[in-house]
C-alpha cells in the first residue's frame, strides 16, 4: 500500500463512490449509538443523586458519595472476594479446551471423531435456565443422580447446590462440562491451519506423535490462546449474571453474591439507581484497566496483543 | 459464479507412524476420549429416561440405563400448562424475528468493514469494538430503553441488542479471506454498485457464515431470559425460558399448596414435569444444530482464526 498524504478531494471521492458501503454500515452504527453509546452517557448518574423526575442532566451532583458508600458497605469485600474467586477459578480451567483440541486433532478424521465433536458441542446449546435446572435435579442429594450414586456406595451425598463451600466448584465445573467442546472449536481451527509438510518433515526426522504435539501443535496454538486469554482476563470481574443469579439460594448466599447480582438487586429490585451504577462503573473500570495491563504485558513477552 | 465458491479443503490424513510409543499414546487417548464422552452424554441420557419413568423409581435410584415404570404423565401434565405454550409461541417469534434482524444488521456491517477501500475503516471498527469493553451498565441501559418507550414492548426483545460485535468480527474476517477482491473490480467494470454486488455476488458466496451466525444468534434468542426478566412486565409476553425458570428453579408450582394427599400428587406431577420440560425446551434447538454443523469448518474456522 502506498503511504503519504491522501488528498482530501480523493478521500471524499472515495466516500461518495462507496456510499453503498456506508449504507450497509448504517443500521449497525445507529443501533450501537442508541443502545451502547447513549447508555454510556447515563453512567454520569453514578456521580449524581439521580431522580427520575429531574432526569440525568438535571439531577444534582453527588461526587463520589456512592462509591464511598460501596467501599464502606459490608458487602464490598465479600462481593469482590466472591467475584474474584469464581473468575480466577474459571481462568484456571482455560487450558482444558486447548487440551481437548490437541486430542481431537490427534484423532483420525473418521466417524468417531465426528461423533465425538458433535456430542462435545451439544451441551453448549442448553440454555442457562435449563442448565441450572438440570444441575438442581442431578445434584440433589436426596433424589438426584449424585445422591443415587452416593447411596450406591452407602454414603451420604453432600448438598452441592445448597452449600456455600461448594458453590464456586459447582459453578466452574458445570461451565467446563457445558462449554469445553464448544470452546475447543477455535483451537481445532487453528490446528487445521498447520502446514502438513511440517508434520512430514518431523516424521522424516524421527519425531514421535508426542514430539509433534509438543513442538508443532502447541506453538501453533499459542497466538490464539494468548488472545483469548487476554480477553478472559479483561473480563475477570465480569462473571456473568445469568447463571450465578439462577444458582443463588439462601443456603449458598455467603459465597454466591457477586458484583453483577449485587448491581441487579440494588438497582432494579430496590431502585437505588445511582448506587447501583456506581458499583457497575467501578467493576467496568477495573476490568478495563486489567485488560490494558494484560495486553501490555503480553505485547512485551510474546508480541501478541489485541491492538 | 459456481467456480468461485471457496474451496473447502479437507485436510489430508497425516502420515502413519507405527512406532509403539505412538500406539500406546493413541490407546490412552481413545480411552480418555471415551470417558469424556460418557461424562458428557450420561447426564443428558439420564434426563431422557427419567422423563419417561415413574418418579418414585427415579428418586429411589432405580433408573440407570432404561426407564422404569414407563409413563407419559410428565408430558401429559406439561400439555395442561397454557403458559408453556404461550411461552413457546413467544420464543419462536422472538427467535425468528430477532435472528432475521440480527443477520441483516451484522452481516451487512461486517461486509462493509471487510472492504479495504472503506475510508475510515479503522475508526469505524474502533467505534464498534470499544463497546465490547466498555458499556453503560445495567441501570443506564435500562433507563435508555425506558426513555425510548421500549419497556414491555415486542421490539425490546428483538432490536436493541441485535448488534453483536464479536459476530461482526468473525464475519468480517470470513469476507476478507474468502471473497476475492478481483470480483469487486470485475463487477465495477460491469457497472455494478456496492449494494447490488453485496446482494447478488457476496451473499450467495457466503452461505457458510450466514448459516453459522444465524445459528449463534438464534440460539442466543432461544435461550435468553435476562432481557425478558428486566424489560418485560406482561406475563403474556414472557418467553419460554422465563416460564421454565419458574417451573424448574423458583418452583412456583409447589408453593401455595396445602398438605395431604392432593398436595402429594401435585408435587409428584411437578417433579415429573421438570424432566419433560427440559426435553421439550431443549430438543428443538438441538435439532437445528447438526444441520449447520457442516458449515462450522468453513464459517467459524476461517472467520475466527485468521483474526
Amino acid at each position: 500500500m502506498k503511504s503519504g498524504h491522501r488528498r482530501p478531494g480523493r478521500t471524499w471521492g472515495q466516500i461518495k463512490r462507496n456510499w453503498g458501503l456506508y449504507a450497509l454500515l448504517f443500521p449497525a452504527a445507529v443501533l450501537t449509538l442508541l443502545f451502547a453509546y447513549k447508555p454510556m452517557y447515563g453512567v454520569l448518574i453514578a456521580f449524581k443523586d439521580y431522580s427520575p423526575a429531574l432526569g440525568i442532566t438535571d439531577s444534582p451532583w453527588a461526587g463520589f458519595k456512592y462509591f464511598e458508600k460501596f467501599f464502606h458497605s459490608y458487602q464490598f469485600s465479600s462481593t469482590i472476594k466472591n467475584t474474584l474467586i469464581i473468575s480466577v477459578y474459571s481462568l484456571i480451567t482455560f487450558p482444558i479446551p486447548v487440551m481437548l483440541a490437541l486430542m481431537v486433532n490427534q484423532m483420525r478424521p473418521n466417524r468417531f471423531r465426528r461423533f465425538f465433536q458433535t456430542v462435545s458441542y451439544m451441551p453448549h446449546f442448553i440454555s442457562t435456565v435449563v442448565m441450572v435446572g438440570l444441575m438442581m435435579i442431578l445434584l440433589s442429594p436426596s433424589t438426584g443422580l449424585v445422591g443415587n450414586l452416593y447411596s450406591l456406595f452407602g454414603k451420604e451425598a453432600p448438598d452441592l447446590m445448597g452449600s456455600a463451600g461448594w458453590f464456586s466448584s459447582v459453578y466452574v465445573w458445570s461451565d467446563v462440562w457445558q462449554h469445553v467442546g464448544w470452546d475447543s472449536i477455535i483451537f481445532i481451527a487453528a490446528l487445521s491451519a498447520v502446514d502438513p509438510s511440517l508434520y512430514e518433515a518431523a516424521t522424516v526426522d524421527g519425531a514421535s506423535r508426542w514430539h509433534k504435539v509438543r513442538y508443532i501443535d502447541i506453538p501453533m496454538l499459542m497466538p490464539t490462546a494468548i488472545t483469548l486469554l487476554i480477553l478472559r482476563v479483561g473480563g475477570l470481574l465480569g462473571v456473568g449474571f445469568e447463571k450465578v443469579y439462577l444458582m443463588q439460594n439462601d443456603l449458598n448466599a455467603t459465597s454466591s453474591e457477586i458484583l453483577s447480582t449485587y448491581v441487579y438487586k440494588i438497582g432494579l429490585l430496590s431502585s437505588q439507581y445511582s448506587f447501583s451504577s456506581a458499583i457497575n462503573l467501578f467493576n467496568t473500570v477495573i476490568n478495563f484497566i486489567l485488560l490494558i495491563m494484560v495486553n501490555q504485558i503480553s505485547k512485551k513477552l510474546s508480541e501478541n496483543s489485541l491492538w | 459464479m459456481g467456480v468461485l465458491q471457496p474451496a473447502a479443503q479437507e485436510k489430508t490424513g497425516k502420515i502413519k507412524n507405527s512406532r509403539t510409543s505412538d500406539t500406546v499414546m493413541e490407546f490412552i487417548m481413545y480411552v480418555i476420549a471415551a470417558v469424556f464422552l460418557l461424562i458428557l452424554i450420561y447426564p443428558l441420557f439420564f434426563i431422557v429416561i427419567a422423563s419417561f419413568s415413574d418418579p418414585s423409581a427415579v428418586a429411589g435410584g432405580q433408573v440407570w440405563l432404561f426407564p422404569k415404570g414407563f409413563t407419559l404423565d410428565g408430558y401429559k401434565e406439561l400439555l395442561r400448562h397454557d403458559n408453556i405454550w404461550t411461552g413457546y409461541r413467544n420464543t419462536i417469534l422472538y427467535t425468528v424475528i430477532g435472528t432475521v434482524i440480527g443477520l441483516a444488521v451484522n452481516i451487512s456491517a461486517a461486509y462493509a468493514l471487510s472492504r479495504k477501500d472503506l475510508t475510515g475503516r479503522k475508526y469505524i471498527s474502533l467505534y464498534f469494538i470499544f463497546t465490547m469493553f466498555f458499556n453503560g451498565g445495567l441501570i443506564p441501559t435500562f433507563l435508555t430503553i425506558r426513555d425510548f418507550q421500549l419497556y414491555d414492548t415486542f421490539l425490546v426483545m428483538v432490536l436493541p441488542f441485535s448488534v453483536g460485535v464479536y459476530n461482526i468480527i468473525v464475519a468480517r474476517t470470513f469476507f476478507q479471506t474468502s471473497i476475492p477482491g478481483d470480483l469487486w473490480e470485475a463487477a465495477q467494470i460491469d457497472g455494478c454498485g456496492n449494494l447490488r454486488y453485496f446482494a447478488r455476488v457476496v451473499l450467495p458466496l457466503s452461505k457458510a457464515i450466514v448459516a453459522v451466525l444465524g445459528l449463534w444468534i438464534a440460539v442466543g434468542y432461544w435461550n435468553s431470559y435476562f432481557n425478558a426478566l428486566i424489560y418485560l412486565k406482561n406475563p403474556d409476553m414472557y418467553p419460554l425460558q422465563l416460564i421454565l425458570r419458574n417451573i424448574l428453579i423458583t418452583n412456583q408450582m409447589q408453593s401455595g399448596m396445602g398438605t395431604g394427599e392432593a398436595a402429594q400428587i401435585a408435587l409428584r406431577l411437578a417433579n415429573m414435569m421438570r424432566y419433560s420440560v427440559i426435553i421439550v425446551a431443549t430438543v428443538p434447538i438441538m435439532c437445528v444444530y447438526p444441520f449447520v454443523q457442516k458449515y462450522f469448518n468453513q464459517g467459524v474456522m476461517i472467520g475466527a482464526v485468521k483474526e
